[in-house]
């Protein structure tokens, strides 16, 4: 982080800080969700009903385009070449080869790319998601081992591939940092996440440790993941009249093109960046240096580009999630009452990043305790930038909390449910603010009771043949975030005496079902039929910035699409005029009825938005308006929660495990869609089952390597991994967020590991503290 | 050389490196059918090649003179969809939907296998016939990856349909 | 990937004339060198295609089985006397990759499949002696979870990821090859070779050499075999350790058996010390244990792999275990 940077951070630290501290004290009915959104109410609409995904047709026929497929007159393929030291300059570059190959168009290098900007990294504007702080391709210096450091073009993939192998280059390799002992060694700092410390302290959670009468105080280790999403990164590029055209796979359609708009020195409207399908995201489709090259070779050769990357080119140039050390301590009093939680470590980042892995984000809320310190550290390794992987934080966090809290259960001789409810708080520990909704412990009695935890027996005490069986449970949990900067646009279109509407958002879907949910919701707010819906989405030039990241997409179009409406309704009024039944009547009186509008108490007087519309002589109307600033989430503490149940099977020979049957019972506000939101949650527990059991990115530390840049040695579970996954959830809204819903996309994946390690432990009596759970550590 | 894709003949490239996957992609503009890894490591390329399913990233479109060739593109389907492709829908066996082509079409060479008689990693009795038990899917599918985490849907949708009529 | 000719071999004698020059290589299923050509480890400048060469299964005289080099694996394993007088051998290929590869791989091309180090795949960033001969080993030192423990050099500590093969070095076959200087056949444990100094050499084929068929003897006691793979995660993984075993019982006692360990050493590994502890012994958990031990007695573990030992052992031993008893197969 630069100088600059850093003082960024600070003042947007300055500004959160003070608005965390005045927030939480004003009236509720100041807040957004003050007032409970009145969708909550409608028991019998769209809302609930299971609804199968809009865009399931084309996906299963493969009609849905992605962004590698895309086609422009003249389209050369795109292949990089990637630096093998972690730190040092290229001295030599040897294309000759290269360039006189078949079909090549240009090899670049930083030599002759064309001179752009430093793309703004995450967190230095509001706009800004550059991956890392460094400029691409504009000097001689290399920052990671796997950096790209040339792109060639050629007419075809084959020969773009073939030429980018003749390439050689020679370094002058500098010190670097690629081991953990090294990087502790080198210093230890605070660790700050979106501008603020990740840093607790109540009470004295050390002399409270010592004074305890029970203790549990232990070291856990989570090692670095990939997404892995089964579509590779890739974009189709293109210039027209010196304005750049992406198609893309983006998680951050607006924000993205801005980013990189300004390495191009273009305005906003100047890029078109689209991305209407993306194959998986989990945190990884975002802007990284291959869209960047593939503009600036676009560029240069004057042909449009196709740029995707190889599966070991992802690894290369995608970061993922960095690797952790935690320790959790505990102390109790024999009743199971929590006197003290200690949750700390350290976890590792870059000199041009600033992710740490924020693993304490869940240990805050979870459990009433008078002592508690909460710490993230960081040293830096010369890496490729980590970034947010599904459940920043509480994915890997979890699992050291949700094990220390199932080995203090067992030396207190407790029930680890019990022992959870037993330190239930009633207002979050940390911040002190009331909760916004929180069923946690009716999650975790209708779960044990469904997956029948009264048969879980003592450690080593199940066998079946040669499998020893087991069962364990943690707690999951993913803050409520809503984040500033969505709109939404709404156009109703007159056809004779209907409506049709379209509903704008600069969202993405990457198959959590938004297209599906906008419109069931977009539909309800309307009062119109879902067929009367078109959603639009995944496209820069749609009004405002929506990020599908953080669970909060759904809970930002949601506040967009209210404020749009309410605008709607009132330049609909406007429109009525003297003639309508509705003429007199204020925007607050009326709402969306069956097709149109009628008054709030006596619905009698309503009238159509075709007859509106009509009367006004008009076809369309467009809306288009911003949602109300998210205080909210500095009003309340606000979570989703999940209760995991889980049994394994431990062969006793061979130490492989086997998760037979696994349960997640979810306390997140409302389900909009139960069909895709069961897909949403098992999805996450699933690829918690990865994390527990058999994920592990390769780091090489002599030189700061991925060895395993494949998915046939990066393993992720396959369909014989995966048990039917039972999914409940409490289905109580929460009256503060729109539509009374949580995000449900990371939740899923929290608590995974730790149940299955628990499980583990209840199956063989073996503690195993560092992922993956490899058969080798049960032997 | 020919090939015959989804019932129409064409040409084949004429550079040998070119993949069926890339040739049906690049040259024929079926993307459909999805690159993943472009190693054998996933099977979101998979294509049934006269009914048996392969993974095309590792075949040599050149190898395939005058085989037939059946993409998702190319399935046959009742009205709009084929049954299974309808039974994915149903029960929500995709997300992002890169892997499900991939799905899909090894589904369809998988229960062909099966009917004739292929045993599978999980068959208890070699000697005996198949029966598609929920682990003898599992594992039959298990060359297809999701990151997703359809799997359940999966599974499920390929139960409902497919595997009827070879199911104890 | 390099650019090459594609040639398609007419007959055997065709294959050998294509495929005699330096530069050229056999092509089958291509689920293996497709990809190392695309990762430029592998650099052929022609590629003979041989899937249009034998690929029946036919009883031989002798009352074996001879499989011709370009049978696909998945033919193999459903083939009904592999099923019922060779389940190991079925048993192995249905545990090996997916049913795609399995559809498109030849028995030939299993043979020739090359080490999963993934040094060796590392082209740009590694040293590996195996691929660039002289360059050094960064597995040795390094990630080496995959990797040998038995028969490894200092030059290279890769394994063989065959399955297939860990069975037919349990079962003796007989491997068929056709080359400059005529046919010959290679018992299967002497097809693939130890590492020592010239790790770049899988194999004991002579250049130009091709596998045509694998014959595999009549074993009475073969329909009483398994075999068993331990791997990362429940399928489509290579092994971590495999074990292919057959085992005749005399009134209580060993009569004879057959064991080969895959996910060891750079070769599949026939474990005769094994068989030669177990004959005529007692069926006992202590002698199957006995006997693993003996065999892995030179093992020389790394970083990561020190598992491997142990827990061939107990996957042994509870393999003959059933085995014994009649409750495999």
């Amino acid at each position: 982080m630069s100088i600059v940077d850093t003082a960024k951070q600070a003042a947007q630290g300055l500004v959160q800080g003070a608005m965390t501290k005045l927030v939480p004290l004003a009236p509720d009915s100041w807040i957004p969700g003050g007032r409970p959104d009145p969708l909550i109410d409608r028991k019998h609409g769209l809302i609930g009903t299971p609804l199968s995904r809009r865009d399931g047709a084309v996906k299963v026929k493969g009609e849905a385009r992605f962004a590698a497929e895309f086609r422009h007159e003249g389209m050369v393929y795109a292949a990089l070449a990637h630096a093998a030291i972690p730190r040092g300059r290229i001295t030599e570059i040897d294309s000759a080869a290269a360039e006189a190959a078949p079909g090549v168009v240009l090899v670049m290098t930083h030599r002759n790319a064309p001179r752009m900007n430093k793309p703004g990294v995450f967190g230095s504007s509001p706009t800004a998601v550059g991956s890392a702080d460094l400029s691409i391709l504009q000097d001689d210096r290399v920052h990671w081992n796997g950096q790209p450091i040339a792109c060639v073009l050629a007419e075809t993939q084959e020969q773009a591939d073939h030429a980018a192998s003749l390439l050689h280059f020679s370094y002058a390799a500098e010190p670097s940092t690629t081991s953990l002992d090294e990087a502790k060694a080198n210093g230890i700092e605070q660790g700050v996440f979106m501008g603020q410390p990740l840093l607790n302290r109540i009470g004295d959670a050390e002399a409270a440790l010592a004074a305890a009468p029970h203790v549990v105080d232990r070291r856990y280790r989570t090692p670095r993941h990939n997404h892995n999403a089964i579509e590779p990164h890739a974009a189709t590029i293109l210039w027209v009249d010196g304005e750049l055209v992406i198609h893309d796979a983006s998680q951050m359609v607006t924000a993205q093109a801005q980013t990189i708009g300004a390495v191009f020195d273009l305005e906003p409207g100047q890029v078109t960046l689209t991305s209407p399908y993306v194959g998986g995201g989990f945190g990884c489709k975002g802007l990284w240096d291959h869209q960047i090259i593939g503009a600036a070779a676009a560029k240069l050769a004057g042909r449009p580009v196709r740029m995707t990357l190889s599966r070991e080119g992802v690894y290369r140039v995608v970061g993922g999630r960095t690797l952790t050390e935690q320790r959790v301590a505990i102390g109790a009093s024999a009743d199971g009452a929590f006197d003290t939680i200690i949750h700390s470590g350290l976890s590792i980042m870059t000199p041009h990043n600033n992710m740490p892995e924020p693993f304490i984000l869940g240990t805050r809320p979870a459990y009433a305790c008078p002592n508690i310190t909460l710490q993230v550290e960081v040293a830096r390794m010369n890496m490729l930038a980590n970034t947010f992987m599904r459940a920043p934080g509480e994915a890997v966090g979890t699992f050291a909390l949700e094990s220390a809290i199932d080995e203090l259960a067992v030396d207190l001789g407790l029930d680890p449910v019990a022992l959870r409810i037993r330190n239930e708080p009633d207002k979050d520990p940390t911040s002190g603010l009331p909760f916004s909704s929180r069923h946690i412990v009716d999650a975790w009695r209708s779960g044990a009771e469904r997956f029948g935890w009264a048969a879980r027996g003592a450690p080593g005490e199940r066998r079946d043949g040669e499998w020893q069986v087991g069962m364990g449970c943690a707690t999951g949990t993913y803050p409520y975030y809503r984040m500033p900067g969505a709109q939404a646009r709404i156009t109703l279109i007159r056809e004779g005496k209907a409506v049709r509407a379209k509903i704008e958002v600069a969202a993405a879907e990457m198959g959590m079902g938004t297209a599906t949910t906008t419109a069931i919701v977009g539909a309800e707010r309307l009062a119109l039929s879902m067929d009367r819906i078109e959603v639009g989405y995944g496209d820069a030039s749609i009004p405002g910035a929506i990020m599908a990241g953080g669970s909060q997409q759904t809970a930002a179009i949601g506040a967009a699409i209210i404020a749009a409406h309410n605008a709607l309704v009132a330049e609909l009024l406007k429109l009525a005029g003297n003639d309508s039944p509705l003429a007199g009547l204020s925007a607050d009186d009326v709402g969306s009825e069956d097709g149109g509008l009628a008054k709030l108490d006596d619905p009698d007087r309503r009238e159509s938005y075709a007859s509106i519309l009509a009367r006004a002589q008009r076809d369309s109307i467009t809306v288009t308006e911003a949602a109300s600033p998210p205080l909210e989430q500095l009003h309340w503490s606000m979570h989703s929660h999940s209760a995991i149940f889980c049994e394994v099977r431990v062969n006793a020979v061979t130490g492989e495990t086997r998760v037979s049957r696994i349960l997640g019972s979810f306390d997140c506000g409302r389900i909009l869609n139960p069909k895709t939101a069961r897909s949403q949650f098992r999805g996450g527990i699933i690829m918690g089952l990865g994390l527990a059991l058999m994920e592990e990115t390769q780091f090489d530390e002599r030189n700061g390597r991925v060895m395993n840049p494949s998915l046939a040695e990066y393993h992720i579970p396959v369909h014989l991994d995966v048990p039917e996954i039972d999914v409940i959830w409490t289905d109580n809204p929460d009256p503060h967020t729109p539509m009374g819903a949580h995000g449900i996309g990371e939740i899923g994946i929290t608590g995974v590991a730790a149940a299955v390690a628990n499980a583990i432990y209840n199956a063989t009596g073996k503690r195993i503290r560092d992922l993956p759970i490899t058969l080798d550590k049960l032997l | 050389m020919s090939l015959v894709i989804n019932g129409n003949a064409v040409a084949g490239p004429s550079d040998p490196r070119v993949s069926l996957l890339d040739h049906l992609r690049e040259t024929l503009h079926l993307t459909g059918t999805k690159k993943g890894c472009n190693q054998g490591a996933c099977g979101a390329c998979t294509v049934l090649v006269d009914g048996e399913r392969i993974l095309s990233c590792l075949a040599l479109a050149v190898q395939y003179d005058g085989r037939r060739i059946t993409t998702i593109e190319g399935l046959d389907a009742v009205g709009d969809l084929h049954p299974l492709q309808a039974a994915f829908i149903e029960y929500d066996a995709l997300q992002c939907g890169y892997c499900t082509p991939g799905q899909i079409c090894s589904a369809i060479g998988m229960v062909a296998e099966a009917q004739r008689g292929v045993p599978s990693h999980v068959s208890t009795d070699l000697a005996a016939g198949v029966t598609l038990t929920r682990a003898e899917i599992q594992e039959r599918m298990s060359g297809n990856l999701c990151r997703c985490g359809a799997h359940n849907g999966i599974i499920d949708a390929i139960r409902a349909t497919m595997a009827a009529e070879i199911m104890a | 990937m390099t650019p090459f000719r594609y040639l398609r071999a007419a007959d055997v004698a065709d294959a050998v004339k294509l495929g005699t020059d330096d530069g050229a290589a056999f092509l089958g299923g291509g689920t293996n060198i497709v990809d190392l050509m695309r990762e430029t480890v592998a650099r052929p400048d022609r590629l003979v295609d041989v899937t249009g060469l034998s690929d029946t299964i036919t009883e031989t005289a002798d009352g074996g089985l001879l499989i011709g080099a370009a049978a696909r694996n998945t033919a193999v394993a459903e083939h009904r006397a592999v099923r019922t007088r060779y389940p190991l051998l079925s048993r192995a290929i249905l545990a090996g990759a997916s049913a795609q590869i399995r559809n498109m791989a030849t028995v030939g091309g299993n043979l020739l499949q090359r080490t999963r180090c993934t040094y060796f795949y590392d082209t740009d960033g590694s040293r590996c002696n195996k691929r660039a001969p002289g360059t050094g080993c960064d597995a040795r030192d390094g990630f080496n979870r995959i990797h040998a423990v038995l028969g490894a050099s200092d030059a290279c500590v890769a394994t063989h990821p065959s399955d297939m093969c860990v069975a037919l070095a349990a079962l003796d076959a007989v491997v068929h090859v056709n080359g400059p200087d005529g046919a010959r056949t290679i018992a299967f444990d002497a097809l693939h070779r130890l590492p020592g100094d010239r790790p770049d050499r899988d194999t004991m084929l002579a250049p130009g050499e091709l596998i045509t068929a694998i014959a595999l003897p009549p074993l009475r006691f073969a329909a009483n075999s398994a075999y068993r793979k331990v791997r990362d995660r429940a399928s489509y993984a290579f092994a971590l350790i495999s074990v292919a075993a057959a085992l005749e019982m005399d009134g209580d006692r060993i009569g004879d058996v057959r064991i080969a360990f895959g996910g060891v050493a750079h070769k599949p590994w026939r474990a005769t010390r094994a068989e030669a502890v177990l004959r005529g012994g007692p069926a006992t958990h202590a002698a199957y244990r006995a006997a693993a031990e003996a065999e892995f007695e030179t093992a020389r573990p790394l970083r990561d792999n020190a598992f491997k030992p142990e827990l061939a052992t107990r996957v042994l031993a509870a393999m003959l275990g059933d085995l014994a008893m009649g409750k495999l197969a």
